[in-house]
């Protein structure tokens, strides 16, 4: 939207009309899934959503690495250590790539981190969980990357052009992230009396924050239409979250471990699980901040951010030192 | 001697790259941050090769897992350098830097002149350690010319690490350290920068006497397989 204040009457009548055709325009190309580009017209409000999406996506990636880099130093083979620390790195990666994305739409990425850090804006509500044995980086693998999958594969026909191509690529990764995870989820499944029940543990803890990940259900989701209407959104949160448990259901009867819901069942005439209710309780507190280690990762992010401050201004000192001595 | 070089070589990679591991997360920048990620991936798989080599050459069974993860600290044989703190991160930058030049004049000579298993993996390695050493010494630079407190932190970073040097060339390395000095020095000019003077070298790792850090190191590296010694993972 046009800011009115500064505009004369006549003026406004010619913008908002100039508007109105402009998002027609918008609208069709949309509508028609074709990209529209940072350099495209778009609605204020259009552009607002995604860059709170795309950021909170990014923030996700980068506060994601905490809960994985927890287990790095322990990790109990020169190999899983690799595997890890190649995960978290690709992580960062896709941190860096949707900051890039979210900077078209004109917002810094100093900005952004500035609203995570300050509480303004969210991140995905699973890292708030902790990570208490080696097996749950296999879990993390298979459900939170297998979860982050299942949104992000639709997103890949997002219809903002630099947020769609980000996706290709962060969702290659995240398949095999996800393979990864359930290969080690295997190895455990497979071991030791000690190693099985570390895995069952795993899963019972991380099953249900997973279900969470897609959101609250659809009757309580209120920007979804509107990002359906935008395809800055493609498939409902329950649609999503029913495709997961479907998919997931499978894998964990193959690995010889019980998935914690009493109510979880095949339905024939709907050709799905039905499964028992979720703590939406539980899934508002995380989302207000209130997760178990919600303060732990945040303050771990600020404080990477703030000791470290010294070393970006004597980066950025350096750099104009340097330009100052070229020019003279 | 192949199974005594590889060991050290393999230590010092194996626990450079557990030290570099603990910035995952928590750098300056994402940029940083995939950086450092990236050189402790180097020299895991530098870890990988060495400890591997070592216990092939050993011929008793024991494979680059077994060595890192079963052996006591005084059996380690990483120098002393590698095993100290990260501190902040001009310290850490202190360390790659004075190490990295360190493995980056090694490396070449060892690819000419080592045994072939040993000649194989610092062949590969050159490459990673030439861009390790490179790395370290833009840090150097940046954060000894940048502003007046990168500049001590620099300056201090390089004094916590000074002291652990003279054990980089003892024996069959001593022929590099005119060359490992001039690098050194080259590149603390250009930050602007003092070469640290002279101290008494604290030396031991090569040997198995360590600081206290290695310790602590090992009780999070082997904790796993300590408390689940017949699980393989
Ligand atoms: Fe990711
Ligand atoms: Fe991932």
């Amino acid at each position: 939207m046009y800011t009115v204040s500064l505009s004369p009457e006549t003026d406004l009548h010619i913008v908002a009309a100039d508007d109105t055709q402009r998002n027609a325009v918008f609208e069709a190309k949309v509508a028609d899934d074709q990209f529209i580009e940072p350099k495209d017209w778009m609605p204020d409000a259009y552009r607002k959503t995604l860059i709170r999406q795309i950021s909170q996506h990014a923030h996700s990636e980068i506060v994601g690495m905490l809960p994985e880099g927890n287990w790095l130093t322990r990790a109990p083979s020169l190999r899983r250590k690799a595997i890890l620390l190649a995960k978290i790195q690709d992580e960062c990666g896709h941190g860096l790539y949707l900051y890039s994305a979210a900077e078209t739409l004109g917002i810094s990425r100093d900005d952004m981190t500035e609203a995570l850090h300050q509480g303004r804006a969210k991140y995905s509500t699973i890292f708030n969980y902790p990570t208490l044995t080696w097996a749950d980086m296999g879990a993390i693998g298979w459900l939170v990357d297998g979860a982050a999958i299942l949104n992000q594969v639709p997103l890949q026909r997002t219809s903002y052009g630099p947020y769609a191509r980000a996706m290709v690529r962060i969702c290659k990764e995240e398949s095999f992230h996800q393979r990864q995870g359930y290969e080690s989820m295997m190895v455990l499944a497979q071991g030791t009396e000690g190693q099985r029940r570390m895995a069952q543990d795993a899963l019972n803890r991380w099953w249900w924050p997973s279900l969470m990940m897609f959101g609250p259900p659809d009757d309580q989701s209120p920007n979804s239409a509107q990002s359906m209407r935008w395809r800055i959104k493609r498939d409902s949160n329950d649609a999503l979250r029913q495709k997961f448990v479907d998919v997931t259901v499978p894998q964990a009867q193959a690995l010889g471990l019980t998935i914690p819901d009493p109510d979880l069942k095949w339905n024939e005439t709907r050709n799905a699980y039905d499964y028992g209710a979720i703590d939406w309780a539980e899934f508002h507190a995380v989302v207000r901040g209130e997760g178990p280690v919600a303060k732990e990762r945040l303050a771990a992010r600020i404080d990477a951010w703030e000791s470290n401050a010294w070393v970006r201004d004597a980066a950025l000192a350096h750099e104009a030192k340097r330009s100052q001595r070229k020019a003279a | 001697m192949t199974v005594a070089l590889a060991t050290s070589l393999g230590d010092d990679a194996l626990i450079l790259g557990q030290r570099l591991a603990e910035w995952c997360g928590h750098a300056p920048t994402l940029e940083v941050d995939l950086a450092l990620a990236n050189i402790g991936l180097d020299l895991l798989g530098q870890a990988q090769f060495f400890l591997g080599a070592a216990g092939a050459a050993e011929g008793q069974g024991r494979d680059a897992d077994t060595l890192a993860y079963r052996r006591r600290e005084d059996e380690f044989r990483n120098c002393l350098l590698v095993e100290q703190p990260n501190g902040d991160f001009a310290r850490t930058i202190a360390r790659q830097f004075l190490f990295s030049t360190w493995q980056a004049l090694l490396f070449p000579d060892l690819a000419q002149s080592a045994a072939p298993a040993i000649a194989a993996i610092a062949q590969k390695a050159a490459k990673e350690v030439a861009y390790h050493a490179r790395f370290a010494a833009e840090w150097v630079v940046r954060l000894g010319d940048g502003t007046s407190e990168s500049h001590r932190r620099m300056a201090d970073g390089l004094a916590w690490c000074w002291r652990f040097t003279d054990e980089l060339f003892m024996d069959d390395t001593a022929k590099f350290r005119p060359e490992w000095d001039s690098h050194i020095n080259a590149t603390l000019t250009q930050a602007g920068l003092a070469t640290p003077k002279p101290v008494r070298g604290i030396t031991g790792g090569r040997h198995g006497r360590h600081t206290e850090h290695l310790g602590h190191i090992l009780s999070a590296l082997q904790y796993l397989q300590r408390v689940y010694p017949d699980a393989t993972w």
